[in-house]
């Protein structure tokens, strides 16, 4: 089963730089992960991201960065794992390296 | 978190911590058996415990915490009861902090090696194979003896004593517990890919169980590959088998319409071909090439799975390479099935005149005696060549041969479709 494991905040306050200690806990993570085949692709997102809105055909295009913009995608995982509680574990697992904040998870279906 | 919450988040950490925890106390205890019991005793504690304390920050730690103590006790026990010198023993007596710090540091280092080990052993050629396949599910897949009953399609008191009956072999044959040295390397690493492709095939051509374990068990052995490819990483067969797993996972929902029936390869929706599979699956290629040595028989099929891949539509397919391939197959492990697949191969690639003289060489293989393909794939060549009425009995003869309705019924019409005295008298 695959999910994805999003990490979701204000991308300007998320833009400070990442402390030394972090990024080594996480890289040990994720080669950990990978390591027990779960890791598929990981990945930051850009927080100048753009909006596209169709409305009865009429397409509008703006780029970001937005104001309100809290709840936005700032990274995620997509990983292979054999049940929702798995995925529920490691998204723990990963919240206790990082620190506060906020995420989800979604089951992803076929292509 | 309600009870039943909590039991399922252990079932998960045990799920993702047993194969480390059992490979960590077999170090210790030198006994896969011995190991595997401590390691329940620990998810026992746990699953009393946990409910009300909650599950601690890091549950692996805590679980091979908790067995190691119990593996502490025991060694103190036999200890105690058996005069017998054990090095762990002796260092008991002369100590237990020290001792205790030195399995400790013993258990830190090298648990991916733990891992390995713990493959090669519950894969060891002594054991039968479906022991083999049993006991690797069980200690590395973490399935439980039901889960693997349900898989197999067998009584579950069967696959039970299959296991026990595997522990006690390993140990009463005194198998180490290691890396198999260098001159042993090879056949034993076979043995290992061998478990792996038959579980995975197992779930993918679905034999027996039910429709939930099925999926489950090519996942599973998918996910061991991936794991060996880690450990393993200079093996270029290991990748070579995850890259044709990967593949042919990358199919799985192409590969049935919409009332279950199969779909061939080449009538298959490329575009419901899972794209990160089969890049997953180039990749592993690559490293296998990366190896530099001969190629052998998972990276030739991991390689022909990707001939196919890599064709955007059945037109652009690179028959002549696959037929490279198979010839190449052939010579490793000859058999007539991978020549009629070469046969499709070079008819495909040269023509039908070509394809059929390879084929027509198989008809007196007993192996293929009641084999549908070989009677099929000389339809469609004579079929090609215009040779009708050789092509429609041969279609009919495929017809009566085959156990798949659809099947059948493809092949009836296709007999049907033959123009008839075309070349006849």
């Amino acid at each position: 089963m695959r999910f994805l494991l999003m990490t979701t905040g204000d991308p300007q306050a998320t833009a400070a730089p990442l402390d030394e200690n972090l990024m080594i806990e996480m890289g040990k993570f994720i080669e950990e992960m990978t390591q027990a085949g779960v890791l598929l692709a990981t990945g930051g997102l850009d927080p100048n991201g753009i909006h596209i809105k169709n409305s009865g055909g009429e397409i509008t295009v703006t780029d970001g960065p937005f104001a309100e913009a809290k709840e936005a995608v700032v990274g995620f995982a997509l990983i292979d794992v054999r049940s929702k509680e798995e995925a529920v574990e490691l998204s723990k697992r990963f919240w206790k390296i990082v620190g506060d904040g906020e995420g989800e998870i979604r089951q992803v279906f076929g292509p | 978190m309600t009870a039943s919450d909590t039991h399922r988040a252990i079932d998960a950490v045990w799920r993702l911590e047993s194969a480390r925890i059992i490979a960590g106390l077999t170090r210790m205890m030198r006994d896969v058996g011995v190991a595997e019991e401590l390691a329940q005793d620990a998810l026992v504690v746990a699953l009393e415990k946990w409910p009300e304390s909650g599950v601690p920050d890091n549950p692996g730690a805590w679980l091979m915490a908790t067995a190691k103590h119990r593996a502490i006790d025991l060694l103190r026990r036999n200890k105690r009861l058996e005069t017998k010198q054990e090095q762990l023993g002796h260092e008991l007596e002369t100590g237990p902090d020290t001792a205790e710090a030195e399995i400790d540091a013993a258990l830190d280092d090298d648990l991916g090696d733990d891992v390995l080990r713990l493959m090669f052993i519950s894969c060891h050629p002594v054991l039968s194979t479906e022991s083999r396949v049993a006991l690797t599910l069980r200690l590395l897949g973490g399935l439980t003896t039901d889960e693997i009953a349900r898989a197999f399609l067998v009584p579950e008191p069967t696959v039970a004593q299959r296991i026990v009956r595997a522990k006690r072999t390993l140990s009463a044959k005194r198998i180490p517990f290691e890396v198999p040295p260098e001159a042993e390397r090879a056949a034993r690493l076979s043995s290992v890919l061998e478990v792996l492709y038959l579980v995975y095939n197992e779930g993918y051509s679905a034999t027996a169980g039910d429709d939930w374990m099925r999926p489950a068990l090519c996942a599973e052995a998918l996910r061991l590959g991936r794991v060996l490819a880690e450990l393993a990483p200079k093996e270029p067969e290991v990748h070579g088998l995850v890259a044709l797993m990967e593949i042919q996972a990358s199919r799985s929902s192409a590969r049935t319409g919409p009332s279950g029936e199969p779909i061939p390869l080449l009538e298959q929706n490329r575009g419901r071909w899972d794209q990160l599979l089969i890049r997953r699956g180039f990749a592993a290629l690559l490293r296998a090439e990366r190896a530099g040595a001969p190629l052998g028989p998972y990276v030739l099929q991991g390689a022909i799975a990707a001939c196919h891949a890599q064709a955007r539509t059945p037109e652009e397919t690179d028959w002549a390479r696959i037929a490279t391939l198979y010839q190449a197959l052939a010579r490793l492990t000859p058999s007539p099935v991978v020549e009629l697949n070469r046969a499709v191969a070079l008819g495909m690639a040269f023509g039908p005149a070509e394809g059929l003289e390879l084929a027509d060489r198989l008809t007196g293989e007993p192996a293929l005696k009641s084999y549908h393909l070989l009677p099929s794939v000389r339809a469609d060549f004579l079929a090609r060549l215009g040779r009708s009425d050789e092509a429609r009995s041969e279609y009919e003869r495929a017809a009566a041969l085959t156990r798949n309705e659809r099947e059948r019924r493809v092949l009836l019409e296709r007999a049907a479709a033959c123009a008839p005295g075309k070349t006849g008298p």
